[in-house]
């Protein structure tokens, strides 16, 4: 996973609530067997007609937020199923930050796994990040997460809060099997006593010699 | 041993108590790294986190603790014929061979027991009290109607528990909704869920697992448990969970993977401690009065755009704040519908009965109560799809197949078809569907589908009627709870 410390970027606005996830990805790109090229279904419905032709007005088909790196959207951001299509999607047209009222939870997930960083902004704060955005020549945002602070278009600097184990995750790009993998031992003490407690989730399972401590 | 017993010291909640006994440890950061018992697989969440595993040359931890089985991409209809659409065909084989390269258990497409994974897990007795259960799908809350904490995941947390049997996950806070007092007439489980969904809105519940509690709760059979936990996500909420009881243990006796001899005691003595202390804290306590509930259908493009069946489409004038009325201005625009207009004079094009939510014997045996005898509407096309093959053979050895078809349903083959129509059984754009399933997002059916979520016996009633309708109308009082 690629690190996240600081991303400036033009920032795109969806200003609808609710966003689920049928409507970043619809189904139809469900079906790859592939994290990347998802791009394309990135709102599908919103951006294309019924025939495959942009529609002019979705904000994402006009310039300069073609280039989006960042979204600004309504409450309730991605919610609806655990389809991790939704954040390659994201990740794929170029999306590294998303930045709403609220967020669901499995897609909050999903995104700490992808490196794109998720900034939940009390309401007045995203209405003072929209009002700049609408007046700038170039309507850039600066996120950094090594001061958790966001500038809007004017210089006026916003602070927001992440908690500190995604925080970390997202500077360091972490793998994180890597790291539950070194915690082996404490996995397969569990698994002991788990065997020893509840055998008949463990029935035929022949008891690997190197997780018994 | 584990801590499974409740120990004496300060109450605990049924969440707290499955999550404390697995934890594998508390890291640092404030995550903790949870131990998953099961973990259930379908084609679509899958592909990458193989490939991942692939990528790195790891291994599956615990092969045997894994179950996989196609749903969402597979043919309703001629299945003899294999799968169409070349990629739907291609994820499946990649499935099929994953399991077989790490020896996962599998479910193959012609098995008689293929079906919906939140149908099937349950009905193998892989679901049960006191696990800790995910897949890559958000509709695992399901499986928390056994007392399982059971939750959807992402593909790269698919990976992590393949890799580990474990997820680095945080511990959500804990919800109680009490509903007590007898169903009305004509209400089910999935009624209680739609004002369950319609009271604490579409994000109501995230941040928390809810807990179901209170005499309705307790009055449901596993199959109305199941529907209401379903549901559960369409409120924000990962997990929902019921304290389980004989109603439980009964279901879970005797099947394949269930603890058999001298263990099924031992498990009775642990699933028997599974409930929440009295003078447990809940962080959040909702209480609903199940005189309340009436047969619901929705109106618009949320879960929690829900109405009685005897009320009108709401006047997004009238809505409480200007966000709101933004979202139901939309949503009525997607629905073609009018504020003001009564709900049963809403034509329905088509009708699902089917999908995790509603897929099971005890839904088709209720709707097949409504259409007995009847016709279904000229201009509606209805369709049964049993979330499994066993609840296909079941249903069929009670005559079900033949009461829908002689009333003009399409009698299918078990998986996800319409719920999401991955496999093609899409409405058209435009077309109104009555659906027993659990999302109407915009699109979700089809593009441009209109979908109005109801209850089995509901969307029987909307078959027939060809509009949407109040089943109480064709219930005799003596079908009391169809
Ligand atoms: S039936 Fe619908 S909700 Fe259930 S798993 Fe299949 S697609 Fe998901």
């Amino acid at each position: 996973m690629d690190k996240f410390t600081q991303l400036r970027g033009v920032a795109a606005v969806l200003p609808q609530a609710n966003v689920d996830t049928d409507q970043i990805i619809p189904k139809q790109f469900l079906t790859t067997t592939e994290r990347t090229g998802l791009g394309k279904g990135l709102f599908y419905e919103l951006r294309y007609d019924p025939q495959g032709v942009e529609i002019a007005d979705f904000e994402l088909n006009r310039e300069p937020f073609r280039q989006a790196r960042i979204l600004v959207a309504g409450e309730n951001f991605g919610c609806g199923s655990s389809r991790e299509h939704a954040v390659w999607a994201l990740l794929d047209f170029g999306i590294r930050c998303v930045i709403a009222p609220s967020f669901a939870a499995i897609f909050q997930n999903n995104c700490l796994k992808n490196g794109i960083l998720l900034i939940a902004l009390p309401p007045e704060a995203i209405e003072r990040c929209l009002a700049a955005l609408q007046e700038a020549n170039l309507p850039e945002l600066d996120v950094d997460l090594e001061r958790r602070q966001i500038t809007l278009p004017g210089g006026t600097a916003l602070p927001f809060q992440v908690d500190e184990g995604s925080r970390t995750r997202l500077l360091e790009g972490l793998d994180d099997i890597e790291a539950t993998l070194r915690q082996a031992d404490e996995i397969a003490r569990y698994a002991g006593r788990s065997r020893q407690s509840f055998p008949w989730l463990w029935r035929g399972e022949s008891q690997p010699a190197a997780t018994e401590t | 041993m584990l801590d499974t017993i409740a120990s004496a010291g300060e109450p605990r909640t049924l969440h707290a108590k499955l999550w404390d006994s697995h934890v594998v440890t508390e890291r640092d950061d404030g995550t903790t790294l949870l131990y998953i018992d099961r973990h259930l697989v379908h084609e679509v969440t899958s592909p990458q986190a193989f490939s991942g595993l692939a990528l790195a040359r790891r291994p599956v931890a615990r092969p045997e603790a894994t179950f996989a089985v196609p749903d969402h991409n597979v043919p309703t209809i001629d299945r003899r014929l294999g799968i169409k659409n070349a990629l739907s065909r291609r994820q499946v084989e990649v499935l099929e061979l994953n399991c077989k390269t790490h020896r996962i258990p599998f479910i193959r497409l012609d098995d008689a027991l293929q079906g919906i994974v939140h149908v099937i897990g349950p009905e193998l007795g892989l679901t049960q009290p006191g696990v800790t259960m995910v897949c890559g799908d958000s509709h695992t809350s399901t499986h928390g109607a056994f007392g399982a904490l059971a939750f959807g995941i992402g593909t790269s947390e698919v990976e992590h528990v393949l890799a580990t049997q474990t997820l680095v996950t945080k511990r959500a806070k804990s919800m109680r909704v009490t509903i007590d007092g007898e169903l009305p007439f004509g209400c089910s489980a999935k009624d209680l869920a739609l004002a369950v969904v319609g009271r604490l809105g579409v994000a109501g519940g995230t941040g928390y697992v809810i807990e179901y509690a209170g005499s309705t709760v307790r009055s449901l059979s596993m199959e109305g448990r199941m529907t209401l936990c379903n549901m559960n996500i369409e409120c924000g909420s990962s997990s929902g969970i019921i304290a389980p009881d004989e109603t439980t243990f009964d279901y879970v006796r005797s099947r394949e993977h269930a603890p058999s001899g001298g263990e099924w005691q031992s498990a009775l003595d642990w699933w028997g401690s599974l409930r929440s202390d009295d003078g447990a804290v809940f962080d959040a306590e909702v209480h609903i009065d199940a005189a309340t509930i009436a047969p619901y259908v929705t109106w618009g493009t949320l879960p929690d755009q829900v109405a009685p069946i005897d009320g009108r489409v709401p006047d997004p004038a009238d809505a409480p704040n200007e966000l709101q009325r933004q979202a139901q201005e939309r949503a009525l625009a997607y629905m073609g519908l009018e504020p003001g207009l009564p709900l049963t004079s809403v034509p329905i094009d088509v009708v699902f009965i089917g999908s995790c939510t509603n897929g099971r014997i005890e839904d088709l045996r209720a709707a097949a109560g409504v259409v007995a005898g009847r016709k279904v509407s000229k201009h509606v096309r209805a369709m049964v799809v049993p979330g499994s093959g066993r609840v296909k053979a079941q249903a069929e050895a009670e005559g079900l197949d033949k009461i829908f078809l002689s009333a003009g349903f399409e009698w299918r083959e078990p998986g996800c078809s319409m719920c999401l129509g991955m496999n093609g059984d899409l409405a058209e754009a435009g077309q109104r569907c009555a659906s027993t399933s659990n999302r109407n997002f915009e699109g979700r059916q089809g593009r441009g589908a209109r979908t109005h979520l109801l209850s089995p016996v509901m969307a029987a009633a909307a078959a027939l009627d060809g509009r949407l309708s109040d089943v109480r109308r064709h219930l005799g009082r003596d079908r009391l709870h169809g």
